[in-house]
């Protein structure tokens, strides 16, 4: 029973791993940018939840209104201020500059809001639960879920339905080709970033109710990401969906069996499916 | 007439700053007679930088292998040192040495599996290993688990007999061990496998197709840079006699400050990381007590060089005066009167 239990919380835990990782996942597959300070912006949006509630005495789900436009607009200048200018055939440039933004935004969050753990007040959503025969599901983690759920629709819808999803994909095909059917990729880039971010401020708002962070949480946030997306398959915004419930699963079976094992048994669940799968479980485009 | 071209290697800058580097050298070793305690150590911390810059150096800069886990081997070196000494008996100085047979060895199987990721993902899928070598080391309770160990004293007393013997040795084996990594990344890149490297570096599809087996090279490079930063590691935490989980595998510690040193300093050369640990620790002397805001400011100085002046510092100097301290290249020299 415990294990079923494990299994349930672990899929669940997964929404927001997948979460984490459809800004990464987005950002790649438009311009093949990695962003290292990725698990930085989510830990800043978290920040921003919780200044928006302290100062209008709001719930952390309605900061939402205000963190995700603001996120998007950080993103949007961001792009087209810093990162449009290191996209190129070297990687270098990109991993470096984007690893520097995350050393800035760790400190400049260690400045303003010290290294006290913070956590946002959501009331009686943090400890209302659903009862499903014996397992006790919460209402949280359920509705983790569904906004996963919710925004990878929403960027599917965006990437093949709508006038913006046919720009990212055809920058995403070809740069130069795009810019001749007079596409500005600066400016596409600039709207994948400022999408991304807006996902990054849904995670980082959901990841700030659900447990306590403080300016150095943002290096493993990435890394959930990454491991997410990789274990999905580069590109596949469904797959980034189950790599995330696969190493939430993972961590939530490692932590039943011995508590210290949790993050262990995640990781080694993303390198197994590395050695026997590299290209991960549905891969759209390769690496 | 005959015209008398000539190949050389070297150039009068180049010996005149093997002299001076000499000379320095000779200064630098003769330290625990003219120096107090605080310089030593700080100088000692200099020359581990210094090292590690120059390794990270040649696996960036020049096999294009883009890690963020780099700390995981500086962890890993670290702790042999301690299992080595407190479990087999070892004397510290044979334990330094067999720590970096170790981290070589361990890092095959990593390079195997992390080696499947291309480019930026490579970066990432480097700092998941170094989380998994930081997760297994907090779970062995006999290294102290999640709170780490000291070195128990009668080790540190078997080194030497008294206190400032102990300092000077472990002042000598930090310069030591920069000058055996500077030297072994400059005969590296001197030899049939550098240039190799260098080809690698400039093109590598070009250089696929003149027949290097890039997969290998890398490899090759991989291997023995950890095993080098396993090395380092062990030599870092003899100084500090304490170790934890969450301090020697900090990436903060061994790989931000690592790759601001390479990037400023100049990325792909090797005087950059030796310029770039000077204006690194000149910094941190300076601005240390601004604390977040100094590492804020590093960070924009790295992304700021990143993007306006990407060869660095030297990369900047070297152009300038068509420089190279450490001569990688031919020259072609034609007699004057011709």
């Amino acid at each position: 029973m415990d294990l079923v239990n494990a299994v349930v919380q672990g899929t669940l835990l997964g929404g927001l791993y997948a979460l984490f990782a459809a800004g990464l996942s987005l950002i790649f597959g438009v311009m093949r940018l990695v962003n290292i300070a990725h698990g930085d912006l989510i830990v800043l949006a978290a920040y921003l939840g919780l200044t928006t509630t302290a100062a209008l005495g709001v719930h952390p789900l309605v900061a939402l209104i205000v963190v995700v436009p603001a996120m998007a607009g950080i993103g949007y200048v961001l792009q087209r201020a810093v990162l449009n200018h290191t996209l190129g055939d070297d990687i270098l440039p990109p991993l470096l500059v984007t690893f520097g933004l995350s050393v800035i935004i760790q400190n400049a969050l260690l400045e303003g809001y010290s290294a006290d753990p913070q956590k946002m007040d959501a009331g009686a959503l943090e400890t209302a639960s659903v009862a499903l025969g014996p397992l006790s599901l919460g209402v949280l983690p359920l509705l983790t879920f569904a906004f996963a759920i919710a925004v990878i629709a929403g960027l599917q819808w965006v990437f093949y339905r709508t006038p913006l999803g046919r720009a990212f994909r055809a920058t995403s095909d070809n740069q130069d080709i795009a810019q001749l059917m007079g596409l500005n990729k600066r400016h596409v880039f600039g709207m994948a970033m400022a999408l991304a971010l807006a996902v990054t401020a849904v995670a980082g708002i959901l990841l700030g109710i659900r447990t306590s962070f403080d300016p150095s949480v943002g290096g493993g946030r990435l890394i959930f990401g990454f491991e997410a997306v990789i274990i999905g398959g580069l590109g596949n915004l469904w797959g980034t969906l189950v790599g995330g419930v696969i190493l939430g699963v993972a961590q939530t079976v490692g932590a039943t069996i011995n508590p210290g094992w949790q993050l262990l048994a995640g990781h080694i669940a993303f390198l197994v499916i590395l050695a026997v799968r590299p290209n991960g479980l549905f891969p759209r485009i390769s690496g | 007439m005959t015209n008398h071209i000539r190949i050389s290697r070297t150039s009068s800058a180049a010996k005149l700053a093997a002299v001076l580097a000499a000379l320095i050298v000779v200064i630098l070793i003769a330290a625990p007679y003219w120096a107090g305690r605080a310089d030593m150590r700080l100088m000692g911390e200099i020359f581990l930088y210094l090292a590690l810059a120059s390794l990270w150096n040649l696996l960036a800069g020049y096999a294009g292998l883009v890690s963020v886990g780099q700390q995981a081997y500086v962890g890993f070196g670290g702790y042999m040192l301690f299992a080595l000494t407190i479990f087999a008996g070892l004397p510290p100085v044979v334990a330094i040495a067999l720590a970096g047979v170790l981290g070589a060895l361990i890092s095959i199987p990593v390079a195997a599996l992390i080696f499947r990721l291309r480019g930026a993902y490579f970066a990432i899928g480097t700092w998941v290993m170094a989380e998994v070598f930081r997760l297994s080391f907090a779970q062995v309770s006999a290294l102290g688990g999640g709170s780490g160990t000291s070195l128990p004293t009668d080790i540190v007393r078997s080194m030497a007999d008294g206190r400032s013997e102990r300092e000077a040795l472990a002042y000598w084996l930090a310069l030591g061990a920069a000058l055996v990594v500077v030297t072994a990344v400059y005969l590296l890149l001197r030899s049939r496998k550098g240039l190799a490297l260098t080809a690698i570096r400039d093109n590598e599809l070009a250089s696929a197709s003149l027949g290097i087996d890039i997969w290998r090279t890398k490899f090759f490079v991989y291997v023995v840079t950890s095993g080098l930063t396993a090395v380092i590691g062990a030599l870092i935490f003899l100084q500090k006699l304490r170790i934890s989980p969450d301090a020697a595998f900090s990436v903060n510690d061994w790989t931000a400050f690592v790759i601001f040193i390479v990037v400023i300093g100049g990325i792909g050369t090797i005087e950059g990381p030796i310029i770039g640990t000077l204006i690194f620790f000149l910094l941190r002397e300076t601005l240390a007590d601004l604390g977040t805001i100094y590492l804020m400011v590093l960070g924009l100085v790295a992304i700021v060089v990143m993007l306006k002046a990407p060869q660095g510092v030297w990369g900047f100097i070297s152009q300038r005066f068509n420089l190279q301290l450490f001569p990688l290249g031919y020259r072609v020299e034609r007699p004057k009167d011709s």
